[in-house]
């Protein structure tokens, strides 16, 4: 026992090393080698067979490297408006909705964190609850809620105040409430934890120096709950850069996102070296903002999770 | 504060949590009419939930996320608490910021992405020993352990790096083996942490649509493949029946740890305060 441990000390391995090593390798291997694959495939031509695409080096029967990259791909991207339309739609999309995220996200998040400490983890828990219930099933919801023949049609008619059903389904306005809709906790979160930290004697001091309680808020509070801001802004744009299931389920067909594009070049044209082109601009567009979230402290984000 | 915002907060509160949860409300309301109109009320009714349970292929996609979300919800508990303990506990060394970066990228990386690059990875490793190289239950499980890792160990790390390490400390400087300590005093208190994150990740891979399809292999279905194939043709009530079971499962298991959590901290606290007025007495 005791010369095997010092045995495997000698050759570097320890507990400690052991502890960083198992998850460091699972991620290298699952997360990030993924992508060099991915970068990878975006220079090879599409082919018919198993699989579908062009292998980039080759073996020839002299014995030599064969090299074949092509940039084929993101020339494409480039050449084609629909790609770049799709992109600068989407960023439209996600702009758009993490700004409707803070406007409902920021009030409700400063009441939790002045409300009565008694009330505060209920409430925390009620914001929790509907992201623990599953994603889908709240889209879902929305249809019913939606649709010409849906909740609030049926609601209006009745009262009189239409006679015609409201068209929200496969609109902007039905994808925008989707997305709002599922990503809304993920903006409570950040905030929340980070204004409950707030010093209330900052504000009272301003008032008592004569500012209202309006521009005490202004001046004091959104300023120091900036990080907070920002983290959550990023939970919500970058994912929602992305996001394929909403519009797809809730928006409209003319409405181009790039996830959609990627999830149709890939399933129904078979085009993976295009599709991953695609992926690899997407990730290239939002680098910044991933980094940006990294600084602003992830864990952040997490903590409310598990109250 | 002034009387003014202190009226304005609640309402806007409510506000906010009416638009949270009517559309779920309307679901599992929805799920008992009898009405094969989704949204005409035809009177109270079991029928569908009695329709669901004759409907076998959809319950052998529910039985086959279940074993997913189980098994993968385990695997990562177990990294991500690995993950969360070496960036809170372990200082600094080489390569932590590539792992605290590769830690929280899945957080946010959009999904088409990561199962895109994981389908690829698993397509170009294939050919090798050792990777099964029909897609289904095994690639579908390390997808979602990829996933879900992130949050737990975001949860775990959050949780220790909230506590401080002076019970540890005092434990290795009587001369515990690190090992032993993690496993007497740092596993104990953050078992509450370790428990939400395997709910959250359990949640989550019962839910993912986007990496599964991408990872699962075309015999594969898994329960939401089949109720977003469902959903693309129209509402039906047999869907409302399954997210309103869905919604009041997670509902129960939810609230009940949050409840029990909570307890566990205040007697914690409650013990933390006794011995440090002991202690000051002494």
């Amino acid at each position: 026992m005791q010369i095997s441990r010092l045995l495997l000390r000698r050759l570097g391995i320890t507990g400690r090393g052991i502890v960083i090593a198992v998850p460091s390798v699972w991620l290298l291997l699952f997360f990030l080698v993924p992508f060099l694959i991915v970068l990878k495939i975006s220079f090879a031509h599409t082919r018919l067979g198993v699989p579908p695409y062009t292998p980039l080096w080759e073996w020839t029967t002299e014995h030599a490297l064969h090299l074949s990259l092509s940039a084929a791909n993101y020339l494409f991207l480039a050449r084609e408006t629909l790609y770049l339309e799709a992109f600068l739609s989407s960023i439209k999309v996600a702009l758009i909705s993490t700004f409707f995220c803070l406007l409902l996200a920021y009030p409700m998040a400063y009441a939790i964190a002045r409300a009565d400490t008694r009330w505060r983890n209920t409430l925390l828990l009620m914001v929790v609850l509907p992201f623990w219930t599953s994603f889908l099933v709240r889209v879902y919801a929305w249809i019913g809620l939606l649709r010409n023949n849906g909740v609030i049609n049926n609601l209006l008619t009745s009262l009189g105040l239409i006679h015609e059903p409201i068209v929200m389904m496969q609109t902007d306005f039905a994808m925008y409430i989707g997305i709002v809709y599922s990503y809304l906790p993920f903006m409570i979160l950040p905030l929340y934890s980070n204004l409950e930290k707030h010093d209330n004697t900052l504000l009272e001091a301003a008032v008592n120096l004569g500012a209202t309680p309006f521009k005490a808020f202004l001046q004091i509070t959104v300023p120091l709950s900036l990080p907070g801001i920002i983290a959550g802004s990023m939970l919500v744009f970058i994912p929602a850069v992305g996001e394929f299931v909403i519009p797809r389920l809730l928006g409209g067909n003319e409405t181009l996102m790039i996830g959609r594009v990627l999830w149709d070049e890939f399933f129904n044209n078979r085009n993976w070296p295009g599709a991953s082109a695609v992926a690899m601009t997407l990730l290239l567009v939002l680098v910044l903002p991933i980094m940006i979230f990294q600084r602003y402290q992830a864990q952040d984000a997490g903590a409310g999770l598990h109250r | 504060m002034s009387h003014r915002r202190s009226r304005v907060l609640p309402a806007l509160l409510v506000m906010g949590f009416a638009f949270l949860y009517i559309p779920i409300l309307s679901v599992i309301v929805y799920s008992f009419n009898n009405s094969r109109l989704v949204t005409v009320w035809g009177g109270f009714s079991t029928r569908w939930y009695g329709v669901l349970f004759a409907d076998d292929r959809l319950l052998e996609g529910v039985w086959l996320s279940l074993r997913i979300a189980g098994v993968s919800a385990t695997i990562a508990a177990v990294l991500g608490t690995l993950a969360g303990l070496v960036l809170a506990r372990f200082g600094p060394f080489r390569g932590r910021t590539m792992l605290s970066g590769m830690v929280s990228a899945p957080l946010v990386m959009p999904e088409v992405i990561t199962g895109l690059s994981l389908l690829l990875l698993f397509v170009a490793f294939a050919p090798l020993p050792f990777v099964p190289d029909e897609r289904g239950f095994s690639t579908i499980v390390i997808a979602h352990v990829t996933l879900t890792m992130a949050y737990v160990a975001v949860i775990v790390q959050s949780r220790l790096s909230s506590l401080d390490e002076s019970l540890e400390e005092a434990a290795l400087d009587l001369g515990a083996r690190p090992a032993r300590v993690f496993v007497l005093i740092t596993l104990p208190i953050i078992a509450p942490a370790i428990a939400s994150g395997w709910l959250l990740a359990f949640t989550l891979s019962l839910d993912d649509l986007v990496i599964t399809t991408f990872t699962a292999g075309p015999s594969t279905s898994t329960l939401p493949m089949m109720i977003f194939s469902k959903v693309r043709l129209g509402v039906t009530p047999e869907i409302n029946a399954l997210a309103t079971l869905m919604i009041t499962l997670v509902a129960i298991v939810v609230v009940a740890t949050g409840v029990l959590i909570a307890r566990n901290e205040k007697a914690r606290q409650h013990d933390v305060q006794l011995a440090q007025s002991a202690g000051s007495v002494g």
